[in-house]
């Protein structure tokens, strides 16, 4: 454990000693911010007009704001997600640092999974700017926090789960720019696989369905937590970063 | 402390190590020599748990490499190749993720790194990016981080690569501080360095293991009897070989080569006689010049050259001793 935290504290100094930790979460606050302000643009016009037209019942900011807001914040997190896992394996492999960790007394499964809570905590931090958009809403007004949680918690786990793949694709190259690309292109496909269910009915579309992450994602930004969603996005992150162990054994072998 | 039985490592398309067998005793210091692609680095690789061979084992203090890596692990220092550093990383930083990666305790890991970095000479450059040092700086930085956390065993691939003259003496010394309590393996293409700093040498060339023996013993296989001497002139061969054939001690001369009025020959001698004074002095008197004149063999130079020749081409220009 202790050997986790350390390779996991090195990977947090080097996010933030480099401009990446910083650009990443000027991007997500802008578009973040961009996202909150039109969402809430669009509530406010559009419960004045309930309003004008005498309706009684006050819209909820929780389903007309915060909902939303939590699935855009999914998106971009998902171009986000290559940007923080593609250097992770791939810059070690380049600068030859990884002949100092394997050569090191510490197991493989330590560095992986150090690594990856390196980059967990990267990825939450970035996650987390949008917490200051979610403050202003509390200040003028009352959501609910519950499904403010559950999302965060679906943002949280969904992360885990494509920074857990991105992560063993690292491990697959010396070249960060082709594990970021290769990494974006399978979190697409994760999160577009839904939409077989659009126009096929058959258990194989079911299957495929299951697997993308946008379906487990939404109960969450509805802030219902469903344990078989958060089954599913753990079990994806035990198989990503078990590849990743894999994957290192097998570096060991081949080269 | 180190054995290694029947080593193999094969590679997609061709073997790098072939069958090597060799053993190293607590507190020896060896030179591991061969040319470029002998597989040097690729027994080291092995030696340190990076590499699993392909057949044969390994193992140090004890402990298989591919049964109890943590054991080897933890007993060894590595200095790769290309020093293992990160370069947007300070130097004292580095160091300090090193020695907590190496297991040392948190109480222990400032003064040990700064020990490591005393011994190694980058005190003054602690706090800078290891990314803007220069090679020189970076490979010591490399070297400290293979002492950091005083390993029994070491495994210096190449250390004084990229070291200015006056390092490299430097890096010597450290080497030869280290000795003792700790068993090293060295690998080099500077002879000078093996003799000087190594008890024993390792020879290997393409993959094969062509010889293992002390220093010592290696020079005195070859200390000579033999004299390569190098004359230009535009005497005929003959005569000068005439001339040479008269100095006392001389027991016999063969002609090797000439061409352009450069003329090569290997004077052999009577044992105990040194008659290389005679031969230069014989040489001037009769008004002839004397490019090369230098014992055969009496370098560790030409014990690795004999071992590795294929296509053996000598560039050795000095009259040394
Ligand atoms: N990852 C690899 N894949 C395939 N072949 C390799 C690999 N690494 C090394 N080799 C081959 O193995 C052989 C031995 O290489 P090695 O690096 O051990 O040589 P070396 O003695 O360290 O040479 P040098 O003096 O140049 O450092 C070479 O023929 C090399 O091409
Ligand atoms: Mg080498």
């Amino acid at each position: 454990m202790k050997n986790v935290l350390i390779i996991a504290d090195k990977e947090i100094k080097t996010y933030f000693t480099s401009p990446i930790a910083y650009l990443l979460m000027a991007i997500f606050g802008l578009i973040f911010g961009y996202f909150m302000f039109s969402a809430t643009a669009f509530f406010v016009m559009r419960s004045m007009e309930m309003q004008m037209q005498g309706g009684s019942q006050p819209m909820n900011v929780n389903d007309f704001v915060i909902g939303p807001l939590l699935g855009n914040a999914s998106v971009v997190g998902l171009f986000l997600i290559p940007m923080i896992s593609m250097r992770l394996f791939a810059e070690e492999k380049r600068q030859g640092t990884m002949e100092l960790l394997m050569t090191s007394p510490v197991r493989d499964y330590e560095i992986v999974l150090g690594k990856w809570l390196g980059a967990m905590f990267m990825y939450i931090c970035v996650i987390g700017i949008s917490l200051l958009n979610v403050a202003i809403l509390f200040a003028y007004g009352k959501p609910d926090w519950h499904p403010i949680a559950a999302g965060y918690l679906g943002l949280i786990l969904q992360g885990g789960c494509l920074l857990a793949i991105g992560t063993f694709i690292s491990t697959t190259t010396r070249n960060q720019i082709i594990a970021g690309g290769a990494t974006f292109a399978v979190c697409l496909l994760l999160w577009v696989l839904d939409w077989v269910s659009s126009y096929e009915q058959a258990a194989w579309a079911k299957v495929v369905a299951y697997c993308s992450v946008l379906t487990h994602f939404e109960p969450f930004s509805k802030g219902v937590i469903d344990s078989k969603d958060v089954i599913f996005y753990l079990t994806m992150i035990f198989l990503g970063l078990f590849l990743t162990a894999r994957s290192m054994e097998s570096l060991r072998w081949r080269s | 402390m180190i054995k290694v039985e029947g080593l193999t490592k094969r590679y997609a398309r061709n073997v790098a190590v072939d069958n090597i067998s060799f053993e190293v005793g607590k507190g020896e210091i060896v030179g591991f020599l061969g040319p470029n692609g002998a597989g040097k680095t690729t027994t080291m690789r092995i030696l340190t748990c990076f590499l699993p061979p392909t057949t044969g084992k390994a193992s140090v203090a004890g402990f298989d490499t591919l049964e109890q890596p943590m054991e080897v692990k933890k007993r060894i220092g590595y200095l790769p190749e290309n020093p293992p550093v990160y370069p947007e990383m300070e130097v004292r930083e580095y160091l300090t993720f090193v020695g907590k990666l190496k297991g040392l305790t948190s109480k222990d890991v400032p003064g040990r790194v700064e020990e490591a970095m005393k011994r190694c000479a980058i005190l003054d450059v602690k706090s800078k990016l290891i990314g803007k040092l220069s090679k020189g700086y970076r490979q010591r930085v490399g070297l400290a981080q293979a002492i950091l956390h005083n390993p029994d065993v070491l495994i210096l691939d190449e250390p004084t690569s990229g070291l200015d003259p006056k390092q490299i003496i430097e890096a010597r010394e450290l080497i030869a501080s280290l000795a003792g309590d700790h068993t090293i393996i060295l690998s080099t293409h500077i002879l000078t360095e093996i003799e000087q700093s190594c008890d024993k040498v390792i020879i290997i060339d393409k993959g094969k293991l062509k010889a293992t023996d002390s220093v010592a013993n290696l020079k005195k296989l070859l200390h000579g009897t033999e004299v390569h001497v190098e004359i230009q002139t535009p005497a005929p061969s003959a005569e000068i070989r005439q001339t040479l054939e008269q100095i006392p001690g001389v027991s016999r001369v063969v002609l090797s080569n000439a061409a352009d009025e450069r003329h090569y020959f290997e004077v052999e001698s009577l044992e105990s006689q040194n008659v290389r004074a005679e031969i230069a002095r014989a040489v001037v008197h009769a008004g002839w010049n004397l490019n090369e004149l230098r014992p055969k063999g009496a370098s560790l130079e030409d014990v690795f050259l004999q071992l590795t020749a294929s296509e053996q081409k000598t560039s050795v220009e000095t009259v040394s001793q």
